[in-house]
């Protein structure tokens, strides 16, 4: 408010605050609050916003109960797990029994289950109408079973193929009606015919893994014993492109998101990514397993991974990193061979050898449910913040530590310690001396002077023996 | 006719034009519609340079690293950082309230009975005096959002009340001798440091703590943020105690004697203290020396004050002299000699920068002190009291300045001290009850660490000595040699453990080894190779030898 004074000729101007402008003019208003972004009125913003984000890192450690529920009920060791594709809340399993069971992650109950197999069921697949799935066993058939929109599995076969040998592998078309097994040979099935329409051979070992590209939908890329990985065209007479690893790969998975990108779990503890038009090198190679990666699957959006490890620990990687991002163990679960991503990001499911299918949650801290706006608006901040200062050491120290109990499983956390490696898997360096070399350098850290600078994005490490490129 | 009409369609066609005619809501017309505009139609007007360069903080870089990766993330980075200038400046139209001013020749000779009959009337309730003639010298202290104040006379008598409704909150009378008072956190709490101990209470005046640690206590500061109290005593000891938690954080001895100068940069919490021989040392509590010493003057201190940027000090002392510091230089700016028999004392600042020098029962306002360039024939305003002045101390978002003198306090207004516009989520003069608790809960949980007091590198500048560090080791790398591999091979039966079968295994391994080191050093030498050739095209890559160099501070 500015004033004139006639008397000695000045004028005045005083801050005069009117209080009716600061205060709400009802109970049910909000309170009123003006903002000033002047820096100097907001002193140690920086270190207020970093205590903020190590306050984040710690909420969500205090709060990371990824485990959901134990799905019991088979009676031996699981063999395979399936998601369908069109349906949320359905997911198969199958154990070394012979039974496959149907569980409804709703009400986290087993809905059906029938003895699918003579001996154990080796792979399971659904069609992606979700009316049927596919399961292959030591029986030596391909079976097809109904499936009714509750989840009730028919009690007979829709359709039984006999062969003569054990198939290990299958897997559905995306679009057409057309399927594929992997044993002696990989055969592509087609329509009623109980003969494959065509059937391919690459060497002289089996195939224990097959997976269709869920985009590119005629790639099939193959694992066999040889330790090699195939790719194939369906539209072709013949293999694509063959790559030899150093050790065996156990499982692969596509990228939903990138045709061109699968991912290996091998028998090194390491998993690698490729990029089809370059196999010569692998574009990453994830760390951390300390036993044979048995199973992996890719989360819906194509970011990240989920892991089956022998080291009975279940690990999520980020595609983009070389090393996992979270560990889920508990007490009892024995090697997971299995692993699954649901559809909807927000689950996980992990067979293991004691018997249980485990449910758990893909992010750890995750809250389930719905969110007010607010409270979603915190868990936002929260994430950004946490984003902003992660690289900070007390929060990555934090963010990173986990309570793992056994010794075994660590492993990121005692980097600069000593490795311990239990003698079963030093047994399952088969012996060569390279591998030998390896885990000699890797127990006693002496490699860390030069390969976990220069190589931790080593891809020549152990990835590829071999590329054989038939056009 | 007819051509006229089909002509005006043709145009309207051409200019795009749609015409809206709201129909009728009786006939099942809505009543309101929206026409979406045209994409075009909302322009943004661009915010003025001058302004956005205000709102940017920190230089730019120069958007380059040595990957492309890393310079696309520092480009991405800056873009955040302009938009966030750009919404700041776009955001001062919101900031209302405009700061005061008194314009006019001789402004020194305009007295408060002068501004009282001029000003509003609010204005004039904010000029009073608080005769106290029995327990003076006072000192004083208002809170954080300038609406209380306590007061604590020499003699043992300490009062809180809102000075703005002139409501007190109590009135005590400790029965010691009062060195200091200072408000805590929030108006809910003050804090006393008597003749021996200090003691916390709240603002019924009930005590509910005596902190027998902190003991002849001379001087008080409150560190809102890191919820520190901190004390300085008449043996020469500086105690931080964390007032959240009831814990001593820190207490270093000085070995400076008698410390009753001390206060706190509010940009950097660092401690300012004067010392008789003319020096001001600087103190955080991680160190238990001084983090710097600026000798000021070749005198003993009377006192030392740090405005609200942080990045100034004035300091006065008994050979009748006020200096301005640099303290980012720690340079002296400015100094001004009294006349004889004129010795300056105790100094504030306000948040507009206005100094606050008192000498004697004087106290002289000057304007722009921080300005090199600017040297005041005379100060802005001019106040004289009854009695020798103790303590001056500028109300935050007022134009008001409380004096403790002899006889009491006088509370009286100077145009343009104050921040008009107060940020309700930092400091609100008008909130509510409930907001006052929430606003405790949130500064809790926000809490800064003590360890986060430093004197120069903080958590948002670049951590350059690891950088250096790992530059080093990664310099080194490209020189190494593989390592050697100790193995014994394992024990083996039925003749594997032969000597010779030993050696065999022991020479497999260590060569195995030494052929894929050698093989992954070449490759990083490749990759490094590539790298320099590409970055040797870049601009402003090539002048350091070090990529480190473009962090580091320009030499003027």
């Amino acid at each position: 408010m500015a004033t004139v004074s006639k008397k000695k000729k000045f004028s005045l101007k005083v801050l005069s605050r009117n209080p009716e402008e600061y205060r709400r003019e009802t109970k049910l208003d909000i309170h009123k609050a003006p903002q000033n972004p002047d820096a100097y009125l907001h002193p140690f913003s920086l270190g207020r916003e970093y205590q903020r984000a190590l306050n984040a890192t710690k909420l969500e450690r205090v709060f990371a109960k990824p485990f959901l529920c134990g799905l019991d009920g088979h009676k031996d060791t699981i063999e395979a797990l399936a998601k369908f594709p069109s349906r949320l809340a359905h997911v198969l399993s199958a154990a070394s029994d012979g039974e496959v069971r149907l569980w409804d992650l709703s009400t986290k109950k087993c809905v059906s289950s029938v003895v699918a197999h003579d001996g154990l069921v080796h792979s399971l697949c659904a069609h992606r109408s979700g009316q049927f799935f596919l399961s292959t066993g030591q029986d030596a058939n391909i079976k097809f079973w109904s499936c009714s929109e509750e989840g009730k599995i028919g009690a007979e076969p829709v359709r039984t193929i006999l062969n003569k040998n054990v198939y290990q592998g299958i897997d559905h078309h995306e679009k057409e009606e057309i399927f594929v097994t992997c044993g002696q040979s990989l055969d592509v099935w087609a329509g009623d015919r109980s003969q494959p329409y065509q059937s391919y051979k690459w060497g002289l070992d089996s195939m224990h893994h097959v997976k269709f590209n869920r985009i590119e939908t005629h790639l099939i890329a193959v694992a066999a014993d040889d330790r090699s990985i195939m790719l194939y065209d369906t539209r072709g007479g013949s293999g694509v492109q063959k790559l030899v690893m150093k050790m065996k790969t156990n499982s692969l998975c596509w990228n939903p998101m990138q045709a061109y990108m699968f991912t290996a779990a091998c028998d090194d503890f390491n998993l690698y990514s490729y990029d089809i038009r370059n196999l010569r090198i692998a574009s990453n190679k994830y760390e951390d397993h300390i036993g044979a990666v048995m199973d992996i699957d890719y989360a819906p959006t194509g970011k990240e991974f989920v892991t089956a490890g022998y080291d009975r620990c279940v690990r999520i990687f980020n595609v983009a990193e070389g090393h996992s991002r979270d560990v889920y163990t508990t007490k009892r679960m024995q090697r997971v061979n299995h692993i699954l991503w649901s559809m909807d990001n927000k689950y996980i499911l992990s067979g293991s050898d004691e018997m249980n299918v485990r449910l758990w949650k893909a992010k750890a801290s995750e809250k389930l449910g719905v969110m007010k706006p607010r409270e979603k608006s915190a868990f936002n901040t929260m994430e950004t913040l946490k984003k902003t200062f992660k690289d900070h050491p007390e929060i990555k120290r934090i963010a990173r530590h986990r309570h793992l109990r056994e010794t075994r499983l660590h492993h990121r956390n005692s980097r600069s310690g000593h490795r311990r490696m239990p003698r079963r898997e030093k047994r399952a360096t088969g012996g060569s001396t390279a591998n030998q070399a390896r885990y000699h350098l890797w127990r006693t850290g002496q490699n860390r002077s030069w390969t976990s600078k220069n190589s931790s994005r080593g891809l020549w490490g152990a990835g590829v023996g071999v590329v054989c490129v038939v056009c | 006719m007819t051509s006229l009409t089909s002509s005006s369609e043709k145009k309207s066609e051409k200019a795009n034009i749609r015409y809206f005619f709201p129909k009728d809501p009786d006939k099942g017309g809505a009543k309101f519609s929206f026409i979406r505009r045209k994409k075009d139609v909302i322009e943004e007007v661009p915010v003025d340079e001058r302004k956005l360069k205000k709102w940017r903080s920190g230089e730019a870089s120069r958007g380059y690293a040595r990957t492309k990766f890393h310079s696309q993330k520092i480009r991405a980075r800056e873009k955040v950082f302009e938009t966030v200038a750009e919404k700041a400046a776009r955001a001062e139209l919101l900031c209302a309230e405009e700061e005061g001013a008194l314009e006019g020749e001789k402004t020194y000779q305009i007295t408060q009975n002068d501004i009282r009959s001029t000003a509003d009337e609010a204005t004039q309730q904010k000029i009073f005096d608080l005769r106290l003639d029995q327990f003076g010298p006072y000192r004083l202290d208002y809170t954080r959002n300038g609406r209380h104040l306590v007061i604590g006379g020499a003699k043992g008598h300490v009062a809180a009340f809102d000075w703005q409704t002139k409501s007190l909150h109590c009135e005590i009378n400790v029965m010691e001798t009062v060195a200091d008072v200072k408000w805590l956190h929030q108006e809910t709490m003050f804090a006393v440091a008597q003749k021996k101990n200090v003691f916390i209470y709240d603002n019924q005046g009930i005590e509910l703590h005596c902190l027998k640690h902190l003991d002849l206590a001379l001087r008080l500061e409150f560190l809102p943020y890191h919820f520190l109290l901190v004390s300085a005593s008449a043996k020469g000891y500086l105690s931080y105690l964390d007032v959240s938690m009831g814990k001593e954080v820190s207490g270093i001895c000085t070995k400076q004697g008698r410390l009753d100068i001390l206060t706190v940069n509010p940009q950097s919490a660092i401690v300012h203290l004067g010392h008789p021989n003319g020096t001001v040392s600087l103190w955080t509590p991680n160190m238990k020396e001084p983090a710097a010493k600026i000798l000021c003057h070749a005198s003993s201190l009377r006192d030392v004050a740090v405005d609200f940027s942080g990045n100034y000090m004035a300091t006065t002392g008994m050979d009748r002299r006020l200096k301005i510091f640099d303290l980012r230089t720690y340079k002296e700016l400015s100094r001004f000699q009294y006349n004889k028999r004129q010795c300056p004392g105790t100094l504030d600042f306000s948040q507009k920068g206005i100094l606050a020098v008192s000498r004697d029962n004087v106290v002289e306002l000057y304007q722009d002190m921080t300005n090199q360039a600017y040297r005041p024939e005379r100060p802005y305003l001019y106040h004289r009291c009854d009695k020798l002045v103790q303590d001056v101390m500028f109300c935050p978002y007022e134009d008001v300045l409380g004096i403790g003198h002899g006889w009491g306090f006088s509370s009286i207004v100077v145009p343009g001290a104050g921040e008009a516009n107060f940020d309700a989520l930092e400091a609100n003069p008008f909130q509510s009850k409930s907001q006052r608790k929430q606003t405790e809960v949130r500064m809790l949980l926000d809490k800064v660490q003590p360890e986060m007091i430093t004197l120069g590198s903080g958590i948002g500048e670049v951590d350059l000595k690891t950088a250096e560090e790992l530059q080093e080791e990664r310099n080194k790398t490209k020189f190494l040699k593989p390592s050697k591999i100790d193995f014994t091979p394992r024990h083996k039966m039925k003749g594997g453990s032969k000597a010779g079968k030993i050696e065999q295994r022991k020479k497999g391994v260590q060569e195995q080894h030494l052929r894929s080191a050698v093989r992954d050093i070449v490759r990083t030498k490749q990759v490094e190779g590539r790298l320099n050739q590409r970055n040797k095209s870049r601009p402003g890559l090539t002048d350091g030898s070090s990529s480190l160099q473009r962090l580091k501070k320009k030499s003027a």
